[in-house]
C-alpha cells in the first residue's frame, strides 16, 4: 500500500502537476467545491428540502452586503423565501452527481461496445460503428431535450420530477457512448497487433480477459482524457435540460433549476437569485475544463477527432 | 461515389423511419386523442364507436401504414391548440430559426478564421495567449447564461438592444425575414452573439490545433525550402489542409447548434420553432411535437448528407464508400 502510494507521487504526472499553477489552482477549486456541496446536509444554514425551514416572509431578500439584507442569508433568498447558499450548496452536489454518473454509464456502455467492436471486427465492427456515426450526428442535447419531453408529458410533470434526477442521468449517459466507444476501438485496433496480445492468446486466455485485463489498461490514458471533458459537458448539459424545465423539479433544484427560477426574477431586480448559481456553475465547467487540457498536454494521447 | 450516395440514403432512410416509428408511438400514448376532439361530456358507447371510426382500434400495423402514408404526404395532423396543420405552424416558424442560425453561422465564420489562424501562426504572443484563455472560459459559460448576461447587461442596464421578439418583419415571397427592417436586425443582434459564444471557442481552438498541426509537416518545410513566400505557405498550402477536418467537425455542429436555438429561442422569447417546440410540450400538443421532431430530423439528416459528399469532392484522397465502417 505504502509502495503504491510512493509510485503515484513520484509518477510523471505528479510531477507535471506540481509544476503547473493553472492545473494545481484548478485542482484546488474543484475540490473546495466538492468538499462544500457534498457536506451539504451537515454543514449547509439550513435545509432546502425542508418546507418546514423555508418562510414566505423571507422571499427576496438580497445579500447580506447590500441595503435590505439579512444576516441569516449570506447571498439573499430566493422568491419562495428560501436560503440561496444551502439551496446553491445541495444544488451544485446534485449537478456533480448527474455529471458522475453520466459519465460512468458512458464509460460502461461506450468501453465494452468499443472493445467489442474493436476486437470482434468484421461486421459487428461495422454495425456498431454506423450506429456510433448516427448516434453522434444528433447533437446530445436534441436527443435528451426531445426524449425528456416526451417522457414528461407522458407521465405528467409531477411523476416526472420525481424520477428526474435518474431519467437526466439515464439520458446523458446513454446518448454520449460513442464518444468512448470510438476511442477505445481506435486504440484497440492499433494494440491488437502487438505482440504482447499475440503472447497473451498463445498462452490460452480467453477473449474476455484479454480484452479487459491486458487490451484495456493500454487505452486507459485516452479515456481518462476524455472523461473530464464529458463530466464538464454533462454538467453543462444538465443544466440547459433544468433551465428548460425539463431536469430537475424546483423543489428539488440543481444549479440549472435555481437559474431558471431566478431567470423570472432577474427583470425585477433580484439578480443575486441568478448570478450566484451562474457563477458556480460557470466555475465548476471552467475549473474541470482547464484540468482537462492539462491532462491532454500530459499525457499526450491521439485522440479520436471528430 | 455511386454506392456512397446509396449506402447515405440508405442511412438516411433508416433514421427517418426510426423517428417516425417514435413519432407514431407517442401519438396514441401522449394524451388521448378523443378528449382532445370531444372533451369529456360524451358517453363511453359513443366513444367507442368514435374509437371504430377513427381507427384507433385498428392493428397496429395498419395504424402505422397510415400515419407513414399520410405523414408522406406531409399531412401531421392539426395541431390541438392551434387548430390548424401542425406542419404549417411550424413552417411559419422555420424562418425565425433559420435566420438566428445564419446570423451566428456568420459570427462564427467571419471570427474563428482569422483568430484561429493568428493563434497558429503566432503561438507565443500574448495576443494569442489571451485569446486562447478567452476561448476556455468561453466553452464554459452555457449558452443560455450567455444569453441571459447579453440581457442583462445590453438591454437592461445599458439599454441599447432590445431584450425579447424578432422586432419588425417583412414578407419575402413566402420568407418572413426580419433582416430587412432596422428593428429586426437590431433584435438579430444579441441572439445571435448568444448562439454562436459555445461554437466559437469551439471553432477558433479546432482551427488552431489543426493549423499548427499542419505547420509541422514535411510538405510545409518543403515549400519553406524552395523559398516561397511565407504567406503563400500559410493562407494558401496550410489552410487548405486545416479546413478539411473543420468542415466535418461543422456540419456535426449545425445539428447543435439547432438544439441550441431552443435554449436561446426560449431566453430571448424569440417566435422560432425551438421556443413553440417547448411551448407545445407544455401544452401536451402532440401533433406539434411529432412535426417537431420530424423537421428537425430532416434537417439533421440532410446537413450530414450535404457534409459528407462536400467533403468527399474537397479531399479527393477520401475513400467515400468506406468510410465509417
Amino acid at each position: 500500500m505504502k509502495r503504491m502510494w510512493r509510485g503515484f507521487f513520484d509518477s510523471d504526472l505528479v510531477y507535471h502537476f506540481k509544476r503547473d499553477k493553472v492545473a494545481m489552482v484548478s485542482f484546488s477549486i474543484l475540490l473546495t467545491l466538492v468538499l462544500i456541496s457534498f457536506s451539504a446536509p451537515l454543514t449547509a444554514p439550513f435545509d432546502p428540502y425542508d418546507p418546514l425551514q423555508i418562510d414566505i416572509m423571507d422571499s427576496d431578500i438580497p445579500p447580506t452586503w447590500s441595503d435590505n439584507g439579512d444576516e441569516r442569508f449570506l447571498v439573499g433568498t430566493d422568491a419562495q423565501g428560501r436560503d440561496m447558499l444551502s439551496a446553491m450548496m445541495y444544488g451544485t452536489r446534485i449537478s456533480i452527481v448527474i455529471g458522475l454518473f453520466a459519465v460512468a454509464l458512458q464509460l460502461v456502455i461506450g468501453i465494452t461496445l468499443g472493445l467489442l467492436a474493436g476486437y470482434v471486427g468484421g461486421r459487428v465492427d461495422a454495425f456498431l460503428m454506423r450506429v456510433a456515426d448516427i448516434q453522434l450526428s444528433f447533437s446530445t442535447l436534441m436527443v435528451a431535450i426531445v426524449v425528456l419531453a416526451i417522457f414528461q408529458a407522458s407521465l405528467g410533470a409531477d411523476l416526472y420530477s420525481e424520477y428526474a434526477i435518474f431519467m437526466l442521468i439515464m439520458v446523458i449517459g446513454i446518448a454520449e457512448w460513442p464518444q468512448y466507444a470510438r476511442t477505445v476501438r481506435a486504440s484497440v485496433l492499433a494494440e491488437k497487433e502487438k505482440e504482447y496480445v499475440d503472447a497473451v492468446r498463445v498462452i490460452g486466455f480467453g477473449p474476455l480477459r484479454i480484452m479487459f485485463r491486458h487490451i484495456l489498461p493500454n487505452t486507459l490514458s485516452p479515456i481518462l482524457v476524455i472523461s473530464t471533458v464529458q463530466v464538464a459537458n454533462a454538467i453543462m448539459n444538465e443544466a440547459a435540460l433544468s433551465f428548460l424545465g425539463l431536469g430537475m423539479p424546483v423543489n428539488r433544484p440543481s444549479l440549472g433549476s435555481l437559474i431558471n427560477s431566478g431567470f423570472e426574477y432577474m427583470l425585477s431586480g433580484s439578480w443575486w437569485i441568478t448570478f450566484f448559481p451562474a457563477m458556480v456553475l460557470i466555475l465548476l465547467i471552467l475549473v474541470i475544463n482547464l484540468l482537462g487540457d492539462w491532462l491532454r498536454d500530459v499525457l499526450n494521447p491521439k485522440l479520436y477527432k471528430g | 461515389m455511386f454506392a456512397f450516395l446509396v449506402r447515405r440514403l440508405i442511412q438516411a432512410m433508416v433514421v427517418m423511419f426510426v423517428i417516425s416509428l417514435i413519432s407514431f408511438s407517442i401519438q396514441d400514448n401522449l394524451g388521448d386523442p378523443l378528449r382532445e376532439m370531444v372533451g369529456v361530456s360524451v358517453s363511453e358507447a359513443e366513444r367507442e364507436l368514435l374509437r371504430d371510426e377513427l381507427g384507433l382500434n385498428d392493428p397496429f400495423l395498419e395504424q402505422y401504414g397510415r400515419f407513414l402514408s399520410r405523414a408522406i404526404r406531409g399531412d401531421l395532423g392539426d395541431s390541438y391548440f392551434f387548430k390548424r396543420p401542425a406542419l404549417e405552424v411550424i413552417m411559419e416558424k422555420f424562418s425565425a430559426t433559420m435566420e438566428l442560425v445564419l446570423g451566428a453561422t456568420l459570427i462564427i465564420v467571419t471570427l474563428s478564421a482569422p483568430i484561429g489562424v493568428y493563434c497558429a501562426i503566432n503561438p507565443r504572443s500574448w495576443l494569442s495567449k489571451t485569446l486562447m484563455g478567452l476561448s476556455i472560459v468561453g466553452i464554459s459559460v452555457p449558452v443560455f447564461l450567455t444569453a441571459i448576461m447579453l440581457i442583462y447587461v445590453f438591454a437592461i442596464h445599458l439599454g441599447w438592444l432590445p431584450s425579447y421578439g424578432r422586432g419588425d418583419t417583412v414578407m419575402v415571397g413566402f420568407w418572413e425575414t426580419g433582416m430587412l427592417t432596422r428593428d429586426g436586425l437590431e433584435h438579430l443582434i444579441l441572439p445571435s452573439i448568444a448562439l454562436s459564444s459555445i461554437m466559437l471557442p469551439l471553432f477558433i481552438r479546432l482551427i488552431r490545433a489543426e493549423m499548427m498541426e499542419c505547420l509541422e509537416q514535411e510538405y510545409i518545410r518543403f515549400a519553406y525550402a524552395k523559398g516561397l513566400d511565407q504567406r503563400r505557405i500559410w493562407f494558401l498550402h496550410a489552410l487548405k489542409n486545416t479546413l478539411l477536418p473543420v468542415i466535418t467537425v461543422g456540419g456535426v455542429q449545425i445539428g447543435t447548434m439547432i438544439a441550441y436555438t431552443i435554449l436561446t429561442e426560449t431566453v430571448f422569447q424569440w417566435p422560432g420553432m425551438g421556443f413553440l417546440f417547448l411551448e407545445a410540450v407544455n401544452r401536451t400538443d402532440t401533433p406539434l411535437i411529432i412535426a417537431y421532431m420530424i423537421v428537425v430530423g430532416l434537417i439533421f439528416v440532410i446537413t450530414n448528407t450535404v457534409v459528407d459528399l462536400v467533403y468527399g469532392l474537397v479531399n479527393p484522397t477520401v475513400k467515400l464508400a468506406g468510410r465509417g465502417a
